[in-house]
């Protein structure tokens, strides 16, 4: 594919804490997110798998390095610029989904519309598309505290696609769920980044997820250690080169 | 959607939702009162002195208050006076506190306003019994029917005493109510020399009526220097003058004015409280509303739409009980003042104060970090 990548992150490196608890969770990444596939971030706890995700996201801001989304750098932008470009660009999805609990399902996905300012009769038809799109169609009018955590789930992935953003980034989005839940959550997030050609970085843990990656990524102890691509024409990832671990520099 | 969600964060947790509507409420009615009882008492204080017919006022030097009008003027001063070019009419009025003789025994202090019906220059109003005809009797004067009880008389056709004269009730008026607590008696003019023991033609003011078109600094400043030794008041400046001292010699208005304050710093106190202990709870909310890519400005105005709603349901609940309480003084010696003046700046202050207890809410929230929302 020749398309220009959605995201890329260019050698990030990341300190958190400070003093004596400083700690380097990126240790200099790089990673390319292209439309139309989905990438699974794969590591152990502590790796820098949230760091990394909520700095290609614009939530966090990286020590060093640089984040260009749709080929546009991010060095310098302030706050309020960073919040235009992921309201323009990113969508996003969380382990505990983070839905508004006093909001309806039809409401939580509406006011992630009207953030983006689209408004009106507009914004709720395209609430109800996109949770019709995620098989939610009944539910609508339902709170987050009478959904079944999958349905919880599936609201917070049509919250993130409503605005159609090139971009959708999901921490765990399966963690919570049991394998049916995660199933179709992972089914989801598959169909987005094929069916509609946007680029989808999901962090797991789960090795259930692996057989609906388009690609497998790697990290430990804040850098790439491997990347495993699954060729065309097949339906599972196959391994590749991972014996390669990368030491850590320094 | 900012409306929705400031609603819902809002009916979410009724108990808070009670307590801002207590300190809104609590704030609103005590400003109410106390600033209702101010312009209570304003009027009362003022009521003889607006409902003259007459632009200027000569008094002694230094008269206080329209009771307090200190040294007796004398005809020199009217003659002079008279002569003013510009000067229409020059009405003498004696006012005094004087004993009221109860019939049962026992006096109380009553305020005695002497002026004749023929001079135009003030009246009893609000007569509901008998009318200045009546007045003219040998004897009669007009007293306020809201205060019977006090003067210790049932009304038209009873009899008392001032000082050593006796007095007989001819008529009656119906809420020209005294902020000193001592009522208001209406005799002619002569009638009030003889009670209170002034000699000869000796009075407390003289009203004066200008010539139409006449230019009231101008007939002031001559009038002045004319009438050395006395004061020549503007209607609105011998107003401020009895306003200064039964409202601030006394400390009266400053209690009324700190009350009202101080009911303004509880609510401004509580409804920040409250406020801020929202948004603290809604604050993982607020940081995926950033996350989502909503503008500061979007959250802050959440924020504010709750301290609105706050502010208008407070305001309606805290102006029923205002009125309320307004109606059940009517009765009181010292009736409350609501007008549409007071209601607005009532709502004004409601608003302002939500809007400043929002202050801290909104400096907490912009202190949100968006990457909170992936480590949950
Ligand atoms: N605010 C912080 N201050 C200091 N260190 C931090 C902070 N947040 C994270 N870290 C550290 O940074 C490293 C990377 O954290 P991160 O949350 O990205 O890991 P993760 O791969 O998402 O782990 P998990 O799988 O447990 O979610 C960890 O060592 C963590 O302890
Ligand atoms: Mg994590």
């Amino acid at each position: 594919m020749t398309s220009t990548p959605s995201l890329e992150a260019d050698n990030i490196v990341k300190e958190l804490g400070r003093g004596a608890g400083k700690v380097m969770a990126l240790k200099g990444v790089s990673l390319v997110l292209n439309p139309g596939e989905l990438t699974l971030l794969m590591g152990p706890s502590g790796s820098g798998k949230t760091t990394l995700l909520s700095i290609m996201g614009c939530i966090l801001t990286q020590t060093s390095g640089d984040i260009r989304v749709a080929g546009q750098s991010t060095k310098g932008m302030r706050a309020e610029e960073l919040a235009a470009l992921r309201r323009t660009h990113i969508g996003y999805i969380f382990q505990s989904y983070n839905l508004f609990p006093t909001l309806n399902a039809l409401e939580n996905v509406r006011i992630a519309l009207d953030v983006i300012g689209q408004k009106g009769y507009a914004a709720s038809q395209r609430a109800e598309e996109v949770l019709h799109e995620v098989g939610l169609g009944h539910r609508l009018k339902n709170y987050p505290g009478n959904l079944s955590g999958g349905e919880q789930q599936r609201v917070a992935v049509a919250r993130a696609i409503a605005s159609s953003p090139s971009v959708v980034l999901a921490d765990e989005p399966t963690a919570a769920l049991d394998s049916e839940n995660g199933h179709a959550v992972m089914e989801l997030l598959a169909r987005i980044a094929r069916e509609q050609k946007r680029s989808v970085l999901a962090v797991t843990h789960d090795p259930r997820t692996l057989g609906y990656a388009d690609r497998v990524v790697r990290i430990e102890d804040g850098l790439i250690v491997g990347e495993e691509r699954r060729p065309d024409g097949l339906d599972a990832p196959r391994v590749t080169d991972l014996t390669k671990r990368r030491k850590a520099h320094g | 959607m900012i409306l929705t969600l400031a609603f819902r964060n809002l009916f979410h947790d009724r108990i808070r939702l009670a307590v801002t509507l207590i300190g809104i409420l609590f704030s609103i009615v005590l400003v109410a009162v106390q600033l209702g009882l101010y312009l209570g008492s304003s009027r009362m204080i003022t009521a003889m002195i607006e409902r003259a017919n007459g632009e200027l006022w000569v008094t002694a030097y230094g008269a206080k208050s329209f009771e307090d009008g200190g040294v007796l003027l004398t005809p020199r001063e009217r003659h002079a006076a008279l002569a003013t070019p510009g000067v229409k009419a020059v009405i003498p009025m004696i006012v005094a506190f004087a004993e009221w003789r109860k019939p049962s025994g026992g006096s109380t202090r009553v305020v005695v306003v002497g002026t004749d019906a023929e001079d135009k220059g003030l009246e009893p109003w609000s007569l509901v019994q008998g009318d200045w005809e009546d007045i003219k009797a040998p004897d009669a004067i007009a007293v306020d029917n809201t205060y019977l009880r006090e003067l210790d008389i049932a009304g038209v056709g009873d009899t008392a005493q001032i000082a050593t004269g006796r007095v007989r009730v001819r008529a009656l008026t119906h809420g020209i109510r005294s902020f000193t607590q001592s009522p208001y008696v209406f005799t002619p003019l002569n009638r009030a020399r003889q009670l209170i023991g002034v000699d000869g033609d000796k009075t407390t003011f003289f009203l004066v009526q200008l010539e139409p078109g006449a230019d009231v600094e101008a007939v002031r400043a001559d009038l002045k220097s004319r009438l050395e030794g006395a004061d020549v008041l503007t209607k609105p400046e011998f107003r401020d003058r009895s306003l200064t001292q039964w409202l601030f010699r006394t400390g009266a208005g400053v209690a009324l004015i700190g009350g009202a304050l101080l009911g303004i710093l509880v609510g401004t106190v509580i409804v920040a409280q409250t406020l801020y202990s929202s948004t603290k709870d809604h604050l993982n909310e607020f940081a995926t509303l950033r996350a989502l890519g909503s503008t500061s400005g979007y959250i802050h105005k959440v924020i504010l739409a709750q301290a609105g709603m706050s502010a208008v349901i407070g305001y309606i609940l805290g102006m029923l009980i205002s009125l309320t309480v307004l109606f059940m003084s009517r009765s009181s010696p010292l009736p409350l003042v609501m007008t549409p003046g007071l209601a607005g700046a009532l709502f004004a202050l409601t608003l302002s104060m939500c809007a400043i207890s929002a202050v801290s809410a909104i400096v907490k929230v912009t202190k949100i970090d968006p990457a909170t929302v992936f480590n949950r």
